[in-house]
């Protein structure tokens, strides 16, 4: 498979943008066109008159990456070219759960032969950290910072792949940067799928989770391991394939390492907050079939 | 005004204004359609959204978003990909794409958007004024003021024309007085499909989303480069004033009928007053000049066609020997207290030789009508500039007092 990310973009080591892109290129291959917001994914890739990008790359603006996408595939449909060509809209959490939420919902609902892939590491990471609606449950970010009276974020995760099975995607899957071939796979089958498919890849941010550039896959796969990101795939909205975890490893082990969570093994109550974040992995353990 | 009606009448119809808008798009061939009903732009929309059901839009798509935003957003998408895009807005929804009107234009994607001016909120007002489109003057797009439905339909061709030819790459805003024009029925002679193939050429542009070129759009400039950008697109606009000369002189040549390019002007050559304007309201102001030059007074008009790029050497050969010169705007400048013509002309005089005095009234706003007195009253006001200069530079006209 030919990465169509080139080398040299100006990503942090670690980055898990660039392998977000370059696992959903090698999926997708030549003919596609990629829509990609604001943010690092943009600034990092696009330096003119520089580019990554070994395919034709639009940039929207923060919030209309789905509406931009929606117009590709019109344009492509009328001109007689929708052939093999598959167009791709990647936007990170702020851009798809929150400023673009509208214009996701309105090109899902339309029914665009487009898949969005979710680049999600869990805040704003191009502005500075700061929280988003897919920022977990006690994290610290910028704006839900860690203090003496506050753990963090009091809020659970945005639930965005129900979101967009409810409205009647026929493909719909989480997967994780740590696992290029399942998120490979899975981006394959949103392409090959007739109609809007989703993919939310959860993608650890070494600047803002706080850990060392070298444990990006690392970190992924634990949050996979204790079940606070389970991976399954979602056909015409019902379950079809989860990825069982055969011994889930406790919480404590993910939030260890990273220093958006350092706060609850610090602070006096810090305890009772990782037992929430372990409940809420033993829920999705239950509501998967994790086991 | 260069035309031959005795010739038109056996082609006109009787239809409404936006009819008459949707028809020329038709006309024009686009392959994508995106917009959002608002009022008084809804009835061109629906007429396209009858024209698309019923077939008689061949390779086109329309997408039905769900907001403003996104309407524009898609076309950003679809020009993008080398579609020939189209939409249609006023007021609010036009509020609404403010952010993506920039990206539009930095990208430098020609797609044509008619808007059927009206006021902004708040209060909440349906009717119209030209504050939607003025609050965009500097956005990058092409703004022309048409004064009637034949117009706008007309104009509708011409604005695919100069957006896409390969020097000039702008999107065109193609401005119609909600109501007055957009609701109104006229007899008016439809876009024949023929000859607009002849005036109007495929949209092909050079770089396109293509798999087979790849390119990238949209990148990311910093200091270094970012103004070069901005440069490239003020020359843009400084081509563009002679395209749309052109466009105007092609398409009288090709269907007989013209407006103007940059500007017009009626009974101008010996004008001591000259007032100025854009849109529906020019006629009025026709007929008053028609009935004040029957009395002896010297009145001309400038109709202002092109508002961006703002035509200054045009304007100043038309008003540089008047001795006063009035601007009438259906906007403000709030904090300024001036409309945006009055401004803008103003602004272009200094530093030259031209020593005119120049006043402003802001007008009809938020559908206030316009009745001939008002205009009457303005001149009235223009000659006792000329009799003894300027008392007052810029006002509101018929203010009613017992509501202040």
């Amino acid at each position: 498979m030919k990465s169509l990310l080139a080398p040299g973009h100006r990503g942090c080591a670690g980055c898990c943008d660039a392998m977000a892109a370059k696992f959903t290129l090698m999926a997708a291959g030549e003919d596609c066109i990629v829509v990609s917001p604001t943010g690092c994914l943009e600034v990092m890739t696009t330096p003119y008159p520089e580019s990554s990008w070994e395919i034709p790359w639009i940039h929207s603006l923060f919030e209309n990456n789905a509406a931009v996408a929606s117009g590709i595939e019109a344009a492509l449909k009328a001109k007689g070219e929708m052939g093999k060509t598959k167009i791709i809209a990647m936007g990170g959490d702020g851009a798809t759960l929150d400023i673009g939420m509208r214009s996701v919902s309105g090109a899902f609902e339309r029914g665009h032969d487009f898949t969005f892939v979710c680049i999600d590491n869990e805040a704003y990471m191009n502005t500075g950290v700061q929280r988003s609606g897919a920022t977990p449950f006690a994290a610290s970010t910028t704006t839900s910072p860690a203090g003496t009276v506050s753990f963090g974020n009091i809020r659970p995760k945005k639930n965005m792949p129900a979101i967009i099975a409810a409205h009647g995607s026929p493909y719909v899957a989480t997967t994780s940067i740590g696992y290029p071939k399942d998120m490979i796979r899975k981006v394959k089958a949103a392409v090959d799928v007739e109609g809007p498919t989703y993919v939310h890849a959860h993608a650890p941010c070494t600047t803002g989770w706080g850990f060392d550039t070298s444990k990006t896959v690392e970190v992924a796969k634990m949050a996979v391991e204790t079940c606070l990101w389970p991976l399954y795939e979602m056909e015409d909205g019902e379950i079809t394939k989860v990825k069982k975890v055969k011994n889930p490893k406790p919480v404590e082990d993910y939030l260890k390492m990273q220093r958006r969570f350092k706060h609850l093994f610090t602070k006096e109550g810090g305890d009772e907050m990782i037992k929430k974040i372990q409940a809420l992995a033993d829920e999705n353990i239950e509501k998967f079939g994790l086991q | 005004m260069r035309r031959d009606y005795e010739n038109e009448k056996k082609d006109m119809v009787v239809v409404e204004g936006s009819y008459a808008v949707a028809s020329a798009v038709k006309a024009c061939r686009p392959n994508v359609i995106s917009a959002y009903p608002i009022t008084p732009q809804t009835h061109i929309v629906e007429e396209l959204s009858q024209f698309i059901a019923d077939g008689e839009i061949p390779n086109c798509e329309y997408v039905m978003v769900e907001s403003e935003f996104s309407a524009l957003s898609a076309l950003v998408g679809s020009s993008a990909a080398g579609a020939r895009s189209y939409s249609a807005t006023t007021s609010q929804g036009l509020e609404l794409m403010h952010e993506v009107l920039f990206n539009v234009s930095g990208m430098r994607l020609p797609v044509v958007m008619t808007i059927a001016n009206r006021a902004v909120s708040a209060p909440i007002n349906i009717w119209n004024d030209q504050q939607d489109s003025i609050s965009q003057r500097d956005t990058g797009w092409i703004q022309l003021y048409a004064e009637d439905t034949q117009e706008i339909s007309d104009m509708t061709a011409q604005a695919f024309k100069i957006a896409e030819d390969p020097d000039i790459l702008l999107p065109v805003m193609t401005c119609m007085d909600g109501f007055i024009l957009s609701h109104v029925y006229e007899p008016v002679v439809l876009l024949d499909d023929d000859l607009v193939a002849e005036y109007l050429p495929p949209f092909e542009p050079e770089l396109k989303l293509d798999p087979k070129n790849p390119k990238t759009f949209g990148a990311f400039a910093d200091p270094n480069s970012y103004t070069e950008f901005r440069y490239l697109q003020q020359q843009a606009m400084d081509k563009a004033l002679k395209k749309i000369e052109d466009a105007a002189d092609e398409f009288y040549d090709l269907f007989g009928r013209y407006y103007g390019g940059l500007i017009d002007t009626y009974e101008t050559d010996d004008a001591d007053i000259i007032l100025m304007a854009m849109g529906s309201i020019v006629g009025t102001i026709k007929d008053v000049i028609d009935k004040l030059r029957a009395n002896g007074v010297k009145v001309g008009l400038l109709k202002v066609r092109s508002f961006r790029p703002f035509p200054v050497e045009a304007i100043h050969n038309v008003i540089k020997d008047a001795k006063v010169v009035v601007a009438l705007d259906k906007n403000i400048s709030i904090g300024l207290n001036e409309g945006a013509l009055f401004t803008e002309t103003k602004g272009s005089l200094y530093n030259t030789k031209i020593d005119v005095p120049v006043i402003g009234f802001m007008i009809g706003q938020g559908g206030r009508d316009i009745p001939v007195e008002t205009i009457e009253n303005i001149v009235d006001e223009a000659k006792k500039v000329m009799d003894s200069g300027i008392t007052v530079e810029s006002q509101f006209t018929d203010l009613k007092e017992e509501l202040l």
